[in-house]
């Protein structure tokens, strides 16, 4: 065949179509197999290596820890540091040992040369201690003390170890939930009772109730007050027990240079013996970790921990987002498709609405910066917070805002979807419902809009996907790096809008760029992103679902 | 192009073969005079813009007849029908002058309400067009428009509504069906039912079995013979035999006037004017 009839068959351009799509499925299955492979990874228990240097100064140190990547070099780049090399040697490898134990080192990740590096060896006993604080610990147990005394060491140590740290776990997740959750409440309940006294106060001085009105309301809040300050210090009594309690066990490590650390019980979360484990308790483990990770709350400056709250406050914006878009898109559009008069001022309406969804979402962050947090929520503040001022309730960044921000983002995806759904609707159906004596309300509510539910739910469906990945505006309105407490919890009223959420996205971000160590948090980066895709897919196909199901019911006359 | 298709289809059929339609049937001579008269044009000229669609239109429709517009695409003969239900009001640019009467009061007149009006005067689409509901919604929706809320009454309606329609046998077990699922021709009986649940005086038919099979043709023309019993009927078809087979009274259109207007039988065997022949015998063009 010749070359003219090569170009003539066509052949060329199905070659030329089908390249697109491979290079951009590549791309796309590239990109999550990156984000899969590291994301997974992090929960699996690596070996810890034992070796001994000899530095180019004649130190001899030993290290313990885990290999987090190795390198190859120029030998040049060394010798410019000022580290003597031979002449000789050309390239040279390096490791970057994760050796935790923070407190001792204050480093915890170290390059080493190979250069001068003993066989490595992996002994069973070294073991790996996940703390509250400090990161990782590396080391060999030695005894367990109780109260300063000695109860274990030798071979009964290993499972009185565990045994303990159980014990102490137990403990403390009993302080967290009389912290976070009974003491939270008497907070909750005494921030309530503040802001009644301060209300008594501000409708005295506005002539609404009397001296006499205003003495019986604070004799009341006073008596509330003094039952609060009563719970709260029963409560305190019992944290103070508790504390006392899980301080009680210490366990005494040697670490890699040879000296003894002491360690208190309570501030270990698990101990393994990562070189002496099978594959299946390898697994066990992953799957912990993997849970605590999805379940956890963040610690050491998000480092460390979960990202439940993250999750938490992604899902809950983008529901509360849904919420507000969905209706009010839906509303604009039939306005626009069914009862506005068609004609260039609605052609000029329409081109944008349709532009919206063009401007950068930072524009979104500071318009709703400026009109929802500091307007609107400084206006409902004044009217109906007086009393919590200068602080303000809404008056700040919150997930309200934000969700109003990624509505108002979204609006467009969804009046244009419904559009199109609209008018893909057959006149015939809107006249046989005329003819029957309907109005066109009638007609609309009745007959034209479930049918075209299955393009609103394909508008809300692009709102979804765009808002849950949307990071730029949410950083001005109301998301935050480290969140105190959910947006819902069992204090009254339960959903509680005012307050700053987490978000996925953005913790990424925070993770990745604005962490103090940042080799502790880059798998953390990729876990991170995985958990936010993986959400982003399953919102997806709930929604589609949805609409299949819809679809399925007006089967035949929708697109 | 429909007319196209049915006008070469008539150069085959001739003068004859239309007058020996009516040589089996036991049909009599009709004369207008002798009718209760259910609807009444005077003097209708309708507008799209400055278009004039249809000029001077007078008649007298006869109550529980059947009355047939025919003549070629374009002749105004769906849009006539269209004014007996004010669905052109739907059109933006149509604008109507005359008056039709319904039992005496003047369906154009600013008092009255068209959803109303619509009630009294049904009407039945070229395209079968049900609701994406449920046989049993379908039917009721009328009745669930003007509030009717009783269990026993809609069921009520719904079946003496697909029995007349003669569609009760066929669909009577699977009511809560999603309507989509019928035959076309199923679905055009579907959309008669609807139409007569709601009891209307007046049904329109909008060439209501041009996009259907003969078989289910034949169903929809018995169904015709039945309802006149008990309903004044108008309807547009572009087939003559059609026509002739289902009509009382006919009358011809061509460019937006009425050319003639008769009974049936006379028009078909013998018709006053030639234009009327020419397109009857299938000369015309």
């Amino acid at each position: 065949m010749t070359l003219k009839n090569w170009f003539k068959s066509g052949s060329p351009w199905v070659w030329l179509n089908a390249g697109a799509i491979a290079i951009s499925m590549i791309m796309v299955v590239g990109l999550l197999a990156l984000i899969l492979v590291r994301g997974f990874s992090h929960f699996w228990p690596s070996p810890i290596l034992m070796t001994d240097l000899i530095t180019h100064d004649g130190r001899e140190i030993r290290i313990v820890g885990e290999l987090s990547r190795s390198q190859v070099l120029p030998a040049q780049v060394l010798r410019d540091a000022g580290v003597p090399i031979d002449d000789d040697i050309q390239l040279v490898t390096r490791h970057l040992i994760k050796q935790g134990n923070r407190d001792v080192w204050g480093r915890d990740f170290v390059w080493y040369p190979e250069i001068g590096m003993s066989q490595w060896s992996y002994p069973r006993d070294v073991m790996r201690l996940e703390r509250r604080e400090w990161g990782d610990f590396y080391g060999f147990p030695v005894r367990i003390l109780e109260q300063g005394r000695t109860v274990a060491e030798g071979d009964q140590l290993w499972p009185e170890l565990q045994q303990r740290i159980r014990r102490a776990n137990d403990i403390f997740d009993e302080i967290r939930r009389i912290e976070r959750r009974e003491i939270g409440n008497v907070n909750h309940r005494m921030e309530r009772v503040r802001l009644s006294e301060r209300r008594l106060d501000l409708q005295l001085r506005e002539g609404r109730i009397t001296v006499a009105e205003r003495d019986q309301g604070m004799a009341a809040l006073a008596a509330q007050r003094l039952v609060l300050d009563q719970e709260y210090a029963v409560l305190q009594e019992q944290l103070d027990a508790l504390y006392k309690d899980v301080r009680r066990d210490t366990l005494v490590t040697r670490v890699m240079d040879g000296r003894e650390w002491e360690i208190p019980m309570a501030q270990i979360i698990r101990a393994i013996q990562p070189n002496d484990m099978n594959v299946f308790s390898k697994i066990g483990l992953y799957l912990k970790q993997f849970w605590e990770f999805m379940s956890g709350y963040p610690r050491e400056a998000n480092t460390e921990g979960g990202i439940f709250p993250a999750i938490f406050g992604t899902v809950t914006m983008v529901f509360i987002m849904s919420i507000i878009v969905t209706p009010f898109g839906v509303l604009a559009a039939i306005y626009l498709r069914e009862y506005a008069r068609q004609g260039p001022l609605l052609r000029v309406i329409r081109i944008s609405v349709y532009n919206l969804a063009g401007v950068p979402s930072i524009v979104f962050g500071v318009f709703g910066l400026g009109f929802f947090v500091y307007f609107m929520g400084g206006a409902i503040d004044r009217n109906f917070y007086p009393e919590a001022l200068p602080s303000p309730t809404f008056g700040t960044p919150g997930l309200m805002w934000a969700s109003f921000t990624l509505a108002l983002l979204t609006l467009p995806v969804v009046i244009v979807a419904t559009e199109e759904g609209l008018s893909r609707i057959p006149s015939t159906i809107r006249h046989g419902s005329l003819a029957l004596g309907a109005t066109k309300a009638e007609t609309l509510w009745k007959v034209v809009v479930p049918l075209a539910t299955p393009a609103m739910m394909t508008g809300l469906i692009l709102a979804i996907a765009r808002a849950a990945g949307e990071v730029a505006p949410l950083m001005l309105v109301g998301v935050v790096k480290l969140a105190p407490t959910l947006p819902i919890d069992g204090n009254f009223p339960f959903i509680h809008l005012e307050r700053k959420i987490m978000h996925l996205g953005f913790h990424i971000f925070d993770v990745g760029f604005q962490s103090p160590n940042v080799e502790a948090a880059q798998p953390l980066v990729y876990a991170t992103a995985l958990t936010l895709v993986v959400l982003i897919v399953v919102l997806n196909l709930t929604a589609i679902s949805i609409r299949n199901h819809l679809r399925e019911k007006y089967r035949g006359e929708s697109d | 192009m429909d007319g196209m298709t049915t006008m070469t289809e008539q150069n085959t059929m001739t003068h004859g073969v239309t007058a020996g339609l009516f040589e089996n049937t036991e049909r009599k001579r009709l004369r207008l005079a002798d009718e209760t008269i259910a609807l009444e044009v005077q003097d209708l000229n309708l507008y799209y813009g400055e278009a004039q669609a249809l000029k001077r239109i007078s008649m007298k429709v006869a109550a529980k007849r059947v009355t047939a517009f025919i003549g070629p695409s374009g002749c105004g003969k769906s849009t006539l029908l269209r004014c007996f239900n004010r669905m052109n009001d739907l059109v933006d640019a149509c604008r109507i002058e005359g008056k039709i009467l319904l039992e005496g009061d003047d369906i154009y007149d600013r008092k009255v309400d068209v959803a109303e009006l619509r009630r009294r005067v049904g009407m039945v689409f070229q395209k079968p067009n049900p609701f994406p509901k449920s046989i049993y919604e379908n039917v009721a929706y009328g009745l669930r428009l003007q509030g009717v809320r009783d269990r026993k009454v809609l069921d009520e309606v719904v079946e003496r509504s697909l029995r007349g329609a003669a569609l009760w046998d066929e669909v009577k077990d699977r009511l809560h069906q999603n309507a989509f699922g019928l035959s076309g021709g199923q679905q055009q009986r579907l959309v008669i039912a609807r139409a007569i649940a709601i009891e209307p005086e007046v049904i329109l038919l909008d060439e209501p079995a041009s996009a259907l099979d003969p078989i289910s043709t034949a169903k929809i023309e018995e169904l015709i013979y039945e309802l006149k019993k008990e309903y004044t009927i108008l309807i547009v078809t572009h087939n003559m035999q059609q026509a002739a087979r289902v009509s009382d009274y006919t009358a011809y259109m061509y460019l937006g006037e009425m050319i003639e207007y008769g009974d049936t039988m006379t028009l078909f065997t013998n018709p006053r004017k030639k234009a009327t022949e020419d397109y009857i015998t299938g000369r015309y063009g």
